[in-house]
């Protein structure tokens, strides 16, 4: 296979990443200054928000299907953890923005650790399921257990609180543009962590393993070791986006950790080019504001919604930026 | 003189629910055999598996005006089943080759569209569907819960379910379908016409959808929504029962539908957790199901 | 690999796509600098989901009523536009819907939710946000309770409303020995809670089951029911569960060993039902055939005309939302939230939009409103097909509703 050779000879020749400055300049302009030209497209602040928030939940799974080959179709368990845990803090414990962050991404990550082990042994459809089956158990509990979770009406009560830095307060509760940036700079962090992680030899082994699996264990790798850690990885990140979800809406419901959502970040990572570190925040953002714009527009916005999955599995499998990366290769 | 049923012992309350679950376990029987047919062969989770199911139901509420209750449980499965296959022809046949998220989102995305289509085309309302009144009554006053429409509902699922099996073991078709599931490759190498098996097993597990969505609607009505509820519960039966097997697959139904039924007596808003409950045992202590075999689907 | 072909290529489509999108998110900005600044009421509602039959209904009521409003010179003489947006039963979407309307499209009013859950939510971002909200269809008591905040308003009934209405008719015509289905959330926990209270007091006894959500399945807990031999079985199932389980009651022939009632079942749930389901005595929060009061003949004669349905409760509901709006804004003079929310407080609807007799007012405590509720039994259709419904009682919504002190609303003042 084609992709198999690049990528090797990639591997090969010790850059993992292209590192492509004008890619990387483009992305960070266009993010830092979303507050200035976003409305005057017609989109608003909170949007952007949730772009971030989802699109790190796309990069997040991506490490899984991308870079790892594995495929997980219940990972919104894992995000709504992540809201729940951040949303139990702030309601419970105490107003503190950071440890309500903290206990998401290891409420999820945790979680994430325990399933991986449960089912690292299966694959492919398979293993599909078995994410799905776990993601629903969560799902169930989180709408069930009313005296905790809020059941069936979610989790309210609670809100984002100020941030107390050592040198500055930061007020991120009101203030749709300052909670912009915040969004931004965890988001950057995460990203910058998930970028060095892939870049890593660890990141290289999880290229290998993706490529050729069989190759891969005669070489001596633990390939379920690897896989596993993929995946909790993978989860950690993902139930920080989950936290970040519950800081956006002050709320924290039991759809975010549903199928759906799952399929959807899914399509995202799998529309902007699942074979590209980038491509899923691409993808997030295409989804998010078509979904936006076209509920807006018709009732019927689940069919467009639907012909999108279908355009994009037809037409445009390798994703927005899977089509730049493969020029001349074909 | 007849003793009233309420005032029997528990252990024969147990022993009626049983029953019960046995009946609503029949129900997840079809649903999830028609799910583990196309997982099987084609290595395909039907995500829309749920929709086709309300399509089904849906065509009979328009057919049974035009030809009666009977004839509208014949036909709208097979006209389920060759939307399947139309389905299946024109899209999924497009990505088996390819990397399996691409089949999942397929049909991830197929459900959404069906699912809206159908609130298009009727409305959001709920619509009934309505079944002929001899078969709407209850079997006895005693036996008061158990209408002639679940007795019927049994009998319809049993001949699905032997007239399946049966084809599967005695047609060529069936054969090669059994065989395909094991070891495609060796089976197109063989000389069989590998896409034709497909297409066909995906409608076969579409006809039972459908069937499956004419008996939900007589039971429990129509609505846009009515396949999302029992998509999880086949995933259950099949996990369960064990990928692979559709015998594991008839076996985790009836059993999920048993322990539903069973918990209800205790435990009224715990019959899903029960189930959910099971599963998630099964894939701590067994996870190749009750009757997979290890390496089926790895 | 296998390759579709394509007339157009991939890339072109792209292209197009992005340019077409482009254009469309532009649009909007270019609308705003032209004309006169309408008065805009954002409507959040879960228009697909399992609510979307309730939730379409309020939207055609609002739609209908700010037709009607625009037709005679809108709201403080401007025009009035209607943004409806799809929450999906999802509160993700609905908060952000809700962020949209505000920040971007800029409305004076918000509406929603159908669903609870989702209303609240909701009602934090308008709270935060000042903006003046009236929740028309989302019946969860807290809203108006121990949540109940200056800039939220609600129309339909809280579970203690519907619970105390019903339970002296009930008692008086069957009895006081009770069998409950309820589904297990809040909504269910507090009307449960609501009909035991007011059954208590009655001197009468209980028991119940506690089921899932979307149970379809009710044959172990009516088997139950038929052993414990009650007056009257309690239906408090919402939505499809709650036809399921009539059904499967009447094909259990129990209809004929026990009444049947409970808190709503609303018109649009009982059309789905088969003729011998369509039974009970239930709250309607407000009916069609109101043959006393012209008002409501005229009303119902001119949207049949204009929609081709007769009206609803859902419908009443969208369409007192809008007047009311349209009626504070005429009493504040502005449409600023604090100043609308002061207005609207013990305000009354006049007759043509009360649509019914006595007195309807927003009570100055809890902002909920006190209409009557209308108690009496469902039957199947009687001449029109929409007859379905034969009202025994008005029991007044206030004396239904109890005191502010016991709904737990601690009601704050509007900042200035």
């Amino acid at each position: 296979m084609n992709s198999a050779t690049t990528s090797t000879a990639a591997v090969a020749e010790g850059r993992l990443f292209d590192q492509n400055w004008t890619k990387l300049l483009i992305i960070w302009a266009a993010l830092l200054t979303v507050p200035l030209w976003l409305p005057m497209l017609g989109g608003y602040t909170a949007l952007a928000g949730r772009v971030l928030v989802l699109g790190l939940a796309a990069m997040s799974f991506n490490i899984l299907l991308g870079f790892t080959g594995v495929m997980s179709f219940g990972h919104a368990a894992y995000f709504g953890l992540g809201a729940y845990g951040a949303g139990l803090t702030l309601k419970y414990l105490t107003a503190s923005t950071p440890l309500a962050m903290l206990m998401g991404t290891l409420l999820g990550g945790v979680a994430g650790a325990i399933v991986g082990a449960l089912i690292v042994r299966r694959r492919g459809v398979y293993f599909a399921m078995a994410t799905v089956a776990f993601g629903q158990i969560g799902f169930y509990i989180a709408y069930t257990w009313n005296d905790l979770t809020g059941g069936y009406d979610g989790l309210r009560g609670f809100e984002r609180a100020p941030l107390h830095l050592g040198f500055a307060n930061i007020d991120i509760t009101n203030n749709g543009t300052i909670f912009y940036y915040f969004l931004l700079a965890v988001f950057a962090v995460a990203v910058a962590l998930q970028g060095f992680l892939l870049a890593s030899p660890f990141g290289r082994t999880l290229l290998a393993i993706r490529e050729n699996e069989r190759r891969a264990r005669f070489l001596g790798i633990p390939i379920e070791r690897h896989i596993w850690l993929s995946f909790t990885i993978s989860c950690v990140f993902t139930g920080l986006a989950g936290s970040l979800y519950a800081l956006l809406n002050n709320f924290a419901d039991p759809m975010a950790m549903h199928y759906s959502l799952s399929g959807e970040i899914v399509i995202m990572a799998v529309m902007g080019g699942m074979r590209s570190f980038w491509g899923p925040l691409v993808g997030a953002a295409v989804f998010v504001v078509l979904q936006d714009y076209i509920s807006s527009m018709t009732v019927n916005w689940m069919s467009f919604v639907g012909l999108i999955f279908v355009l994009v599995v037809l037409f445009f499998p390798r994703g927005l930026l899977g089509m730049f990366q493969r020029r001349g290769v074909q | 003189m007849t003793v009233s049923f309420e005032s029997r012992p528990m252990l024969d309350v147990i022993l009626f629910n049983v029953t019960n679950g046995l009946i609503i376990g029949a129900f997840y029987v079809l649903m999830a055999l028609g799910l583990s047919l196309i997982l099987n062969l084609s290595n395909v989770i039907n995500f829309a598996h749920g929709n086709f199911l309300a399509i089904g139901g849906y065509l009979a509420f328009v057919l049974v005006p035009v030809t009666g209750f009977w004839l509208a449980l014949l036909i709208s499965p097979i006209a389920t089943a060759i939307l399947g296959l139309a389905v299946e022809r024109l899209m999924i046949r497009q990505v088996y080759r390819r990397d399996p998220v691409y089949s999942l989102l397929l049909t991830f995305g197929l459900a959404f569209i069906i699912q809206d289509m159908c609130r298009y085309i009727w409305g959001p309302n709920g619509l009934p569907l309505s079944v002929p009144d001899t078969i709407a009554a209850p079997i006895s006053n005693e036996f008061f819960f158990i209408t002639w429409y679940r007795i019927f509902m049994v009998v319809i699922v049993v001949v699905a379910v032997g007239g399946l099996f049966t084809f599967l073991r005695y047609t060529k078709v069936g054969v090669r379908i059994r065989a395909g599931t094991l070891d495609l490759e060796t089976v197109s190498v063989l000389g069989v016409n590998v896409g034709f098996l497909r297409s066909f097993n995906f409608g076969l597990g579409c006809l039972l959808a459908g069937l499956a969505g004419v008996l939900a609607g007589g039971q429990i009505g129509l609505n846009p929504n009515m396949g999302d509820d029992l998509l999880m519960p086949s995933f259950i039966a099949i996990i369960v029962g064990g990928v692979g097997s559709l015998a594991g697959t008839l076996v985790g139904g009836l059993l999920i539908g048993v322990a539903a039924a069973v918990t209800t007596v205790f435990w009224p808003s715990g019959n899903e957790a029960v189930i959910y409950m099971i599963m998630a045992i099964v894939l701590i202590i067994r996870p190749r199901g009750l009757m997979g075999e290890e390496g089926m689907l790895t | 690999m296998d390759h579709l072909k394509l007339p157009v290529g991939r890339r072109t489509l792209i292209k197009g796509g992005a340019m077409l999108g482009a254009m469309q998110l532009a649009s909007p900005f270019i609308v705003k600098a032209l004309g006169d600044q309408p008065i805009k009421i954002g409507m959040v509602d879960p228009l697909t989901g399992s609510l979307s039959a309730l939730a379409q209904s309020e939207v055609e009521g609002a739609k209908y009523a700010v037709a009607e409003v625009n037709k005679k010179n809108g709201i403080l003489g401007r025009q009035v536009e209607l943004l409806v947006e799809d929450s999906a039963n999802d509160v993700g979407t609905g908060v952000q819907k809700t962020r949209k309307l505000i920040d971007r499209d800029h409305v004076d009013v918000i509406f929603g939710d159908v669903n609870s859950g989702i209303a609240y939510a909701i009602a934090q971002v308008t709270t935060e946000k000042k903006v003046f909200h009236i929740v028309p269809g989302g019946h969860t008591d807290p809203i108006t309770g121990t949540n109940c905040k200056w800039n939220v308003f609600r129309i339909c009934n809280t579970t203690s409303m519907d619970a105390a209405a019903i339970t002296p008719e009930l008692v008086k015509r069957f009895g006081k020995r009770w069998f409950f289905v309820t589904p297990d959330y809040a909504y269910g926990h507090t009307l449960q809670d609501a009909f035991v209270k007011n059954l208590k007091k009655a001197g009468g006894e209980y028991e119940g089951d506690m089921l899932p959500i979307a149970a379809t399945e009710f044959s172990a807990t009516l088997i139950k029911a038929r052993a414990y031999k009650p007056n009257v079985l309690l239906n408090n199932m919402g939505g499809l569960a709650q036809i399921d389980c009539m059904k499967q009651f009447v094909q259990f022939g129990m209809a004929k060993d026990m009444a049947l009632g409970g808190a709503l079942f609303e018109l649009e749930s009982v059309k789905a039902v088969p003729k011998d389901a369509q039974a009970g005595w239930w709250d309607f929060e407000w009916w069609w055939d109101q043959p006393k009061v012209p008002e409501v003949g005229k009303f119902v004669a001119d949207f049949r005309k204009a929609v081709g349905k007769t009206p609803s409760a859902r419908h009443w509901f969208g369409y007192v939302a809008v007047n009311s709006v349209r009626l504070a804004a005429d009493k504040a003079k502005s449409m600023e939230g604090p100043k609308l929310a002061l207005a609207m407080e013990d305000m009354e609807l006049p007759p043509d939009v009360a649509l019914q007799p006595g007195k309807v007012f927003y009570r100055k405590g809890d902002h909920e409103l006190m209409p009557n509720i209308f108690v009496g039994e469902v039957h199947p259709p009687q001449g029109n097909p929409d007859n379905i419904f034969t009202a025994a009682a008005l029991v007044p919504g206030e004396q239904a509703a109890g005191t502010v002190e016991d709904t737990g609303c601690k009601m704050t003042p509007p900042p200035v």
